[in-house]
C-alpha cells in the first residue's frame, strides 16, 4: 500500500488533496448508501474510470483486486446463502469499487502530500492541545512502519520456526510485539536526533 | 572546529531495589580532532558515551557541551550541530520512499514542498542515490540503506556527524563505502565502531572498557592497547 | 538488565521510556500493526456476516500496553487512516462508510476500549501489569463494557433489529473474544517484564 503511489502528472495528481479525500469519502458514502444491483456496475465504470484517469498500472489495479476478490467472493458468498444473488453480485462490486476508488487516491498522492494536507486540517486541534505537525509526523511514520511491520512478523515467524516453535504462538507473538516495541524506541530516538521533536 | 566537551559526565541507571549500574564512570574529554574513533567491547558504554553528545541520553552527573551549548538545556540547539547515524538503518528510514525520507529531515529547515523535494534530490545526488530517489527504502541494499540514512543526516547540515557502530551489519565492500563515506565527510566525525582498520584511519582513537576511557591517543597506540587488553582475558 | 528477554537496546534504562519522539513512534507501530492485523484475513461469522478479525486483539494490545492516552490515539488514527481511504479495515475495505455499515459500532468502540482497557492497565493494574490473569480482567471488562455493548447498539441502529436479535448476533463472538483476551493479556504482560518502563512517566 505504501509503495502504491506512481509520480505522474494527470488531472488526479495535479487536484489537491483535499477535493481528492472529499471526492472518496463522497463516493465510498454513495456506493455503500445506495444499496442498489443495478448501481452497483455503473459505480464500478466510475471507479475504473478514475483509475484508468490517475494512469494507476494495470498491475497495481489487479494486485489490490485480487486481495478485495478473495474477500468479496467469501462475503457475496454468505449474502447469496442468505439474501440471495442480487444482494450477493452488489456486495462483491460494491467492494471491489471501494478498493479502486481507495487506490486511485494513493496511487495519486504521495505520503508527504497527505501529511502537508493533513497537518493543515489538523490545524484547529491546536486550540485542545495537540500540535499538528505531530500528528502529520505520525501519520507518516505510521504508513512508513507497515513493510517494516510485516517483515518484523515474517522474521519472528521464521525464528519461532527455526526453533521448532511454530505452534506455540507464545514463541511468535510476544517476540514480535517486543521487536515492534523495541524498533518503535530505536525509531523514537533516530527522530530525536534529527531534531524532529524539537 | 567544533568543540566538544565532556565534564565528567556520568550515566547511571537505577536497579529497582538493587542500587544503580554505572554505565559510564565519570568522563573528562574534550574533543575537536576532525575524526576521532571509540573503540571498546559490546557493553563497555562506547555507545553511551557516543548518545551522550547529542543528549540521546542525559549525564546522571556531570555535563556534556558542544560549543558551549550544554546538550541537556539547549537540546534542539545541540541536535542542530550535531548529527546521528544508528547501526541499524531500518529503524531510522521512517518515510516510504528515499526522497520522502531525506525530505523529513528538511520539514524544519525548508519550507515549501517543491523547495524541500530540489533539496531532498541535490543530497540524494550528492551521496550517489539519485537513481533510487523514488523508490521504496524497503527495496534498497544494506548498504545503500546505510548511505541513504547518512543522506538524511547530512542533510541538516551538521558541523559533527556522531555515528553508533555504522558498519557493523554490512558485509565487507559496503563497510569500505561507507567507512570511506564517513571518513571522507567534511563535517568533524565521531565513530563508534568494532572495525581496527577504520579507527586506525582516525586522528585519535578513544578506547572504553567496563564504562571508563581506558586508552586516549593517537590510532597506532590506542588499537595496540585495545588489542592488548582483548588478548589479556 | 534481563539480556535474555530484552533486544539488545541497552538504552532502554538510561532514558526511561517516555519521551515524545518515542510516544509518536510507539503510536504509530501499533497504528501500523492493527493495519497490518486486518490483512491477515476476515472470517464473516454469525447471522449478520460481521467479519471476525484480529483486529479486536490488536485494537486492546494497543490499550494494554501504551496505557490510555497512546492506545487511544494508535487506534484513532487507524481508524483515521481507513477512513480518508487507506485500505486498512477488514474486508480490505476504507472510506468512511464502513462507520455507517453493520459493524460500524464496532469499530467506533475501538478507541474507547483501548483507552478503557489502558486506563485499567496503567492505573489499576499498575505493578502487576506483568501478571497476565490481571491484564486479563482489565481486557475483558473494556471489551465487554465497550466493544459489545457499542457493537450491539450499531447493529440496533444500522440493521434496524430489537435489541435481543442484535445480542443474539453478538453471541457468536464471545468465545473468540476469549481466546483473543487471553492471547492480549499473555502478549502484553511479557511485553512490561521486558519494558517494565513503557507505562511509567515522568
Amino acid at each position: 500500500m505504501a509503495g502504491l503511489h506512481q509520480p505522474g502528472d494527470t488531472v488526479l495528481h495535479r487536484l489537491p488533496v483535499g477535493a481528492k479525500v472529499l471526492g472518496l469519502a463522497v463516493l465510498s458514502l454513495a456506493i455503500v448508501v445506495v444499496r442498489d444491483v443495478r448501481t452497483a456496475p455503473a459505480f464500478l465504470a466510475v471507479t475504473l474510470l478514475l483509475a484508468a484517469l490517475a494512469r494507476v498500472p494495470v498491475r497495481s489495479v489487479w494486485r489490490a483486486a485480487r486481495g478485495v476478490l478473495v474477500v468479496a467472493l467469501v462475503a457475496g458468498a454468505f449474502q447469496w446463502w442468505w439474501y440471495g444473488a442480487g444482494k450477493a453480485a452488489e456486495t462483491f462490486l460494491d467492494l471491489l469499487s471501494l478498493g479502486l476508488a481507495a487506490l486511485s487516491l494513493t496511487a495519486t498522492t504521495s505520503v508527504n502530500e497527505m501529511v502537508d494536507a493533513l497537518s493543515r486540517w489538523a490545524r484547529p486541534l491546536r486550540f485542545v492541545g495537540i500540535d499538528p505537525e505531530r500528528v502529520a509526523l505520525t501519520v507518516a511514520l505510521t504508513i512508513g512502519a507497515l513493510p517494516g511491520t510485516i517483515a518484523i512478523a515474517r522474521e519472528t515467524r521464521d525464528a519461532a520456526r527455526a526453533r521448532g516453535l511454530d505452534r506455540n504462538p507464545r514463541a511468535y507473538l510476544s517476540p514480535f510485539v517486543i521487536r515492534v516495541v523495541a524498533r518503535a524506541h530505536e525509531s523514537g530516538d533516530a527522530l530525536h536526533a534529527r531534531g524532529i521533536g524539537d | 572546529m567544533t568543540s566538544i566537551h565532556l565534564d565528567a559526565a556520568a550515566v547511571r541507571v537505577p536497579l529497582p531495589g538493587r542500587g544503580e549500574r554505572e554505565i559510564l564512570a565519570p568522563t573528562t574529554l574534550t574533543l575537536t580532532e576532525q575524526r576521532v574513533a571509540v573503540i571498546g567491547a559490546n557493553g563497555s558504554g562506547k555507545s553511551t558515551l557516543a548518545r551522550l553528545l547529542n543528549g540521546l541520553v542525559r549525564p546522571s552527573s556531570g555535563r556534556v557541551t558542544v560549543d558551549g551549548k550544554d546538550v541537556v538545556r539547549d537540546g534542539a540547539a545541540v541536535r542542530r550541530l550535531v548529527g546521528f547515524c544508528f547501526t541499524d538503518p531500518a529503524a531510522q528510514l521512517v518515510m516510504p520512499t528515499c526522497v520522502e525520507d531525506v525530505e523529513l529531515s528538511l520539514r524544519r529547515t525548508v519550507s515549501g514542498a517543491s523547495a524541500r523535494r530540489e533539496r531532498a534530490l541535490a543530497v540524494l545526488a550528492a551521496n550517489g542515490l539519485e537513481e533510487h530517489a523514488h523508490d521504496s527504502v524497503h527495496s534498497l541494499s544494506g548498504g545503500q540503506r546505510q548511505l541513504l540514512a547518512l543522506a538524511g543526516v547530512l542533510a541538516t547540515e551538521p558541523r559533527v556527524v556522531v555515528a553508533d557502530e555504522p558498519t557493523t551489519l554490512l558485509d565487507r565492500a559496503n563497510t569500505r563505502r561507507i567507512g570511506d563515506a564517513l571518513l571522507g565527510l567534511t563535517q568533524q566525525l565521531v565513530l563508534v565502531t568494532h572495525d581496527l582498520d577504520l579507527a586506525a584511519r582516525c586522528d585519535r582513537v578513544v578506547v572504553v572498557d567496563d564504562a571508563r576511557v581506558v586508552a586516549d591517543g593517537d590510532p597506532a597506540s590506542s588499537v595496540d592497547h585495545y588489542t592488548r587488553l582483548v588478548d589479556s582475558r | 538488565m534481563t539480556a535474555t528477554t530484552q533486544p539488545a537496546d541497552t538504552h532502554e534504562d538510561v532514558r526511561g521510556s517516555s519521551s515524545p519522539t518515542r510516544d509518536i513512534a510507539l503510536v504509530a507501530a501499533f497504528a501500523a500493526l492493527i493495519s497490518a492485523s486486518a490483512y491477515v484475513g476476515a472470517i464473516p461469522i454469525g447471522s449478520a456476516g460481521v467479519p471476525i478479525t484480529l483486529q479486536t486483539l490488536t485494537v486492546m494490545l494497543a490499550g494494554c500496553v501504551l496505557g490510555p492516552v497512546r492506545g487511544f490515539s494508535a487506534v484513532t488514527l487507524y481508524l483515521a487512516l481507513g477512513a480518508v481511504g487507506l485500505p486498512v479495515f477488514a474486508e480490505h475495505s476504507s472510506g468512511i462508510g464502513v462507520f455507517t455499515g453493520i459493524s460500524g459500532g464496532y469499530l467506533l468502540s475501538f478507541p474507547i476500549a483501548a483507552l478503557v482497557g489502558g486506563f485499567l492497565v496503567q492505573y489499576v493494574a499498575r505493578e502487576r501489569r506483568t501478571r497476565a490473569i490481571v491484564v486479563f480482567f482489565c481486557s475483558l471488562a473494556a471489551s465487554v463494557l465497550v466493544i459489545h455493548t457499542m457493537g450491539i447498539a450499531g447493529m440496533k441502529l444500522y440493521a434496524d433489529v430489537s435489541w435481543r436479535e442484535a445480542a443474539t448476533w453478538d453471541m457468536p463472538f464471545w468465545v473468540g473474544d476469549l481466546v483473543k483476551t487471553s492471547l492480549v493479556a499473555m502478549i502484553a504482560a511479557e511485553v512490561h517484564r521486558a519494558f517494565p518502563q513503557l507505562l511509567q512517566r515522568r
